[in-house]
């Protein structure tokens, strides 16, 4: 028999916030992260904006307990931060109580520092700061947040690029329903760099004005930077502890497009089976999910095929759903996360948070994201839902129709959530997490 | 509990382990009998023909961990399907790609990265930044099969391998699966190389890389190559060995934790030490770091018999998944190459235990047994 998978801990470090009360008030006040470039020289300074998190290394260095010192990565850094706090949310003070692991996510590693290190290597292979090149590789930031959070049980690291971090989550709650630990910290971090910047530049999906998910008239994505760690337990532990549960982790599904190398199929197959897998394992219907944090980078390619997805797995009635990467860019190895401890918020606080910068529905699609002006017909379409699912005929009721019933409420009923992550190489991830109820 | 078995392995590495057109692969009397050896501190795959695995026109722009990792797991997913006797070869077409790597596609990372700086942010192309993402050879492999199945990369230092080998059995323990194309890739680059080099990981005078342990400068020699296996949850007449067990540990306190976490492995799997014939050991020839090794088999292996390898592959974040390749051709053959033997070969092979530890950090035991 296999275990559930309970979250009882989360933290971030996103643009939007340095750790989640200030992330959930920055959703709750639809502010977005986006802004100038500040954290390194680059000539597309005031051409592109990025999400960067507003702390500078320095500061980070601080918070975390180790100014000055100079060959920790700001990847690292973010890491440390949002693992560390969700430990903390979780009520952990012995971590060598259970059998722990730590499993993180990340794109580029120490890239942010092998940079430096390349412009004086380059110029002759005896130069470059060797300081600047040692913490290049992926399992380096998760060594030094496992020693950070003093764990040695079982420590590793996945890189699937955007999809990076819903792996560590399935990866995860495979551990725990095994029982091969009954104890999993899981997450990514990333943070800006020029590499990653220049890298998207080549394939012309940067938005110059900020990101416009789901929008006819997007242009692209805008890169952010952050990190999110959830606290994954056995229901064995969350059960004895009495600890407070989150969520659960209730489906989750990787599959891959196999159509190209980054680009996605036209008939979203990766998007399509990842979320039919994540959907089976978690015994629900369609119908039964409530919310979709989707993928939504805002490129022409993503967005419609994850759209195409959508209207294929849902049919008529696609629940309402919205992209958060208005908020916090795109984070890359981090997003998974990210989004995953989104969604939690939407489930503990019984809210969706509306896509930003959309104006324009996609003239493939006939589905349209919440946003700030629809998001009560959301909140009326999930109430009808749950009333009588089988009676929805329309996608959304008229918003005049909902001033009337939902006047000043935000607030919606939200058992369960999909959140779907993408990545280069065709990787695509999807996951199902749901309100705890006792006695399910 | 559900076993699982290595049904196939494909390899590209610095010794002749690809050499396809040898119709005795995999299994033959040719299993290392000839060694190569290189003047050299750094040993570099040889290349299997890569256009018998890749179509033409892919292979120029393919980097060439991609090009390592394509063949090996064309190998590797050829020998799964190869019939004898009575039954026809079978179609495999795996339910999962899983795939561990240090450092990943480090050429093209450098690619990007150099023309990056020299060209001032300007004027670059995507082909290598795309190539770039840890991931690639993972994605290309399920691109060329059209396999829509599962697909993940690893990429923690000395354990990527071992990390992809534990998600495979763990899921085909569950039953998401019953079958995973899982395999370890790395490349060595010249600039690598020469950052390394820098930090004194390899051999300052080139050695002759069959030497290895008879050197005593620091160091050891650098390596890169690409393993995969076809584990299944099935027995097939061509079963290699089973893959019984693997546990990775960070940064142990001292000797007594690596010698404790051993027997907590064979314990929980209802063995003694007794019950390994082959200890296949990481020793790297870099007299800092084998003293762990010589430790590990002075205490807990006396009596047993040793193995080694780097001498054959070089040192790299995943030698490991050599060492599994070449211990699941110890169990099918049960033969020990000359080569690989620090001591008397054994009376009988039933279980090999590969014990690997990158720079001291990573350490990984591996537990193969026959079938």
């Amino acid at each position: 028999m296999l275990k559930r998978v309970y979250i009882t801990g989360i933290g971030i470090t996103c643009a939007i916030g340095n750790n989640v009360e200030e992330t959930l008030q920055s959703l709750l006040s639809e502010k977005s992260g986006i802004g100038e470039i500040t954290l390194f020289s680059t000539r597309h300074k005031g051409i592109f904006p990025l999400a960067e998190v507003k702390m500078t290394t320095k500061a980070l260095l601080e918070n975390t307990g180790f100014p000055g010192k100079k060959n920790i990565t700001r990847t690292t850094l973010l890491g440390m931060k949002a693992a560390k706090e969700a430990l903390v949310s979780a009520g952990i003070q012995d971590i060598k109580q259970y059998k722990t692991g730590l499993i993180s996510a990340t794109t580029v590693g120490g890239m942010d520092r092998s940079e430096d290190f390349y412009a004086g290597f380059l110029a002759d292979p005896r130069k470059g700061r060797m300081i600047d090149i040692v913490n290049h590789d992926c399992g380096d930031s998760t060594e030094r947040i496992a020693s950070y959070l003093g764990i040695s049980d079982f420590v590793t690291t996945i890189s699937t690029a955007c999809s990076s971090s819903v792996n560590a989550i399935m990866f995860g709650s495979n551990l725990i329903k095994t029982g091969k630990l009954d104890r999993v910290i899981v997450g990514g971090t990333d943070s800006v760099t020029k590499f990653t910047l220049n890298g998207f530049n080549t394939l012309m999906i940067l938005d110059k004005t900020g990101c416009h998910p789901f929008d006819e008239n997007r242009a692209g994505l805008t890169l952010g930077e952050g990190a999110a760690f959830l606290v994954l337990e056995s229901e064995d532990i969350a059960v004895k502890e009495n600890k407070k549960i989150l969520a659960e982790v209730s489906g989750y599904g990787n599959a891959n497009d196999a159509y190209h190398q980054t680009a996605s199929s036209p008939d979203g197959t990766g998007a399509f089976l990842a979320m039919s897998k994540a959907l089976k394992m978690s015994g629900l219907e369609p119908g039964e999910i409530d919310y979709i944090n989707v993928h939504g980078t805002g490129t022409l390619n993503n967005d419609l095929s994850e759209g195409i997805a959508l209207e294929r797995i849902f049919g008529d009635i696609v629940p309402p759903f919205s992209s958060t990467k208005g908020y916090t860019g795109h984070t890359l190895g981090a997003a998974g996360a990210v989004e995953a401890v989104i969604s939690i918020l939407a489930i503990n606080n019984q809210v969706i948070f509306p896509n930003l910068n959309f104006t324009t529905p996609m003239k493939e699609l006939h589905i349209r994201p919440v946003t700030v002006e629809t998001r009560h017909a959301a909140s009326s379409l999930i109430e009808t839902r749950h009333a009588s699912s089988s009676q929805i005929e329309t996608r959304h009721a008229s918003s005049s129709q909902i001033e009337t019933r939902h006047a000043s409420s935000l607030r919606v009923e939200i058992r369960h959530v999909l959140s779907n992550s993408f990545g280069f190489g065709g990787n695509n991830s999807s996951i199902v997490l749901s309100k705890y109820e006792t006695g399910l | 509990m559900t076993k699982i078995y290595i049904n196939g392995l494909g390899s590209v590495s610095p010794q002749k382990t690809a050499d396809y057109r040898n119709r005795a692969y995999p299994v033959s009397a040719t299993f290392l009998a000839e060694p190569l050896s290189y003047e050299n501190n750094q040993l570099k795959c040889i290349d299997p023909g890569y256009k018998e695995f890749i179509p033409a026109e892919l292979i120029r722009r393919m980097g060439r961990i991609i090009k390592m990792g394509v063949a090996a797991s064309k190998l590797c997913l050829k020998d799964a399907g190869t019939g004898s006797g009575e039954t026809s070869e079978r179609n495999i077409s795996p339910d999962a790609i899983i795939t561990g790597t240090g450092l990943g596609c480090l050429e093209d990372t450098e690619k990007f990265l150099a023309s990056m700086i020299r060209n001032n942010e300007e004027f670059l192309t995507p082909t290598s930044f795309i190539q770039s993402t840890h991931n690639t050879v993972a994605g290309q492999i399920a691109l060329l099969l059209k396999c829509h199945g599962y697909n993940f990369t690893y990429v923690h230092r000395g354990i990527s391998f071992e990390s992809a080998l534990i998600d495979a059995m763990t899921q085909i323990q569950m039953g998401e699966f019953s079958n995973a194309l899982t395999g370890g890739t790395d490349e060595l680059t010249a600039n690598s190389f020469a950052i390394t080099s820098r930090l004194g990981y390899w051999k300052q005078k080139p050695i002759h890389s069959i030497d290895l342990l008879r050197d005593s400068q620091r160091g050891s020699i650098a390596g890169e190559g690409a393993s995969f296996f076809f584990l299944e949850n099935q027995q097939t007449e061509h079963t290699y060995a089973e893959l019984t067990e693997v546990s990775t540990f960070l940064q142990p306190a001292s000797h007594k934790e690596v010698s404790d976490r051993l027997h907590i492995f064979l314990a929980s799997l209802g063995l003694g030490i007794k019950d390994i014939d082959l200890v296949i050991l990481g020793l790297n020839g870099d007299p800092r770091t084998d003293l762990i090794y010589h430790d590990f088999a002075e205490t807990d292996f006396p009596l047993t018999s040793l193995g080694y390898f780097k001498h054959l592959c070089g040192e790299y974040h995943t030698a490991s998944a050599f060492a599994t390749w070449l211990a699941s051709m110890v169990l099918k053959t049960q033969m020990i190459p000359e080569v690989i033997r620090i001591n008397q070969p054994p009376t009988r092979l039933d279980r090999v235990l590969i014990y690997n530890h990158y720079r001291g950090t990573n350490h990984a035991f591996i537990l193969l047994s026959r079938p």
